[in-house]
């Protein structure tokens, strides 16, 4: 499923809104969680899961095709974790 | 970093903001977004989230695990996990935002 066919089922979910404002509902979840984990924020959705950013130092990496020694900056990465009721809902057949 | 945890109540609160439906239709619009997400990896379908990320459901095998406490060995069933792979935009603005901060 893509962006665009999740917004066409919630579009066919709710008739009674517009198409544009079911676009602007999914782009504001997605925007709000992306601006929530660059301020370092942590995005809980009981049930659902949870994203949080994780820091990773700076190293010093090798290319791996030359060997040579590369400095990698420190960053940040997103993460997520399943929440407990969809992990049960994958299994559940 | 900050310390504060966003939750159903922010999202559908931005929506009201946004789109201007009611802090009630917002609420359940929020639950509605998730669910269907939800039932598309229940499904075993990926969903993919143009310039935030990707879900995909993996099916993992059966392996022998141990429980830490006693040592015993215990079976782990096969089981489906669920993977997120944030796209190229989302892990950018997290850096360009968080490394800025640090300076």
């Amino acid at each position: 499923m893509t962006k665009s066919e999740l917004i066409m089922r919630l579009a066919e979910l709710n008739p009674h809104l517009y198409q544009r404002d079911v676009e602007k509902i999914v782009t504001t979840i997605f925007d709000e969680i992306t601006e929530a984990l660059a301020r370092g924020d942590r995005v809980e959705l009981r049930g659902f899961g949870a994203f949080s950013v994780k820091r990773r130092d700076a190293r010093t990496g090798r290319n791996p095709r030359t060997g040579q020694a590369v400095d990698v900056e420190e960053k940040f990465i997103p993460f997520f974790k399943t929440g407990k009721q969809l992990r049960e809902q994958l299994n559940t057949d | 970093m900050g310390d504060h945890t966003v939750t159903r109540a922010h999202l559908s609160e931005a929506i009201y903001q946004e789109v201007g439906l009611s802090r009630n239709e917002s609420s359940v619009l929020v639950e509605s977004v998730l669910d269907e997400i939800a039932a598309a990896l229940g499904r075993g379908e990926m969903v993919k989230i143009s310039s935030f990320g990707s879900f995909s459901v993996r099916s993992k095998g059966e392996r022998i695990g141990r429980n830490p406490k006693t040592g015993e060995e215990v079976p782990i069933l096969p089981r489906r996990v669920l993977v997120f792979r944030a796209s190229h935009v989302l892990k950018n603005r997290i850096n360009e935002v968080l490394s800025a901060n640090e300076q």
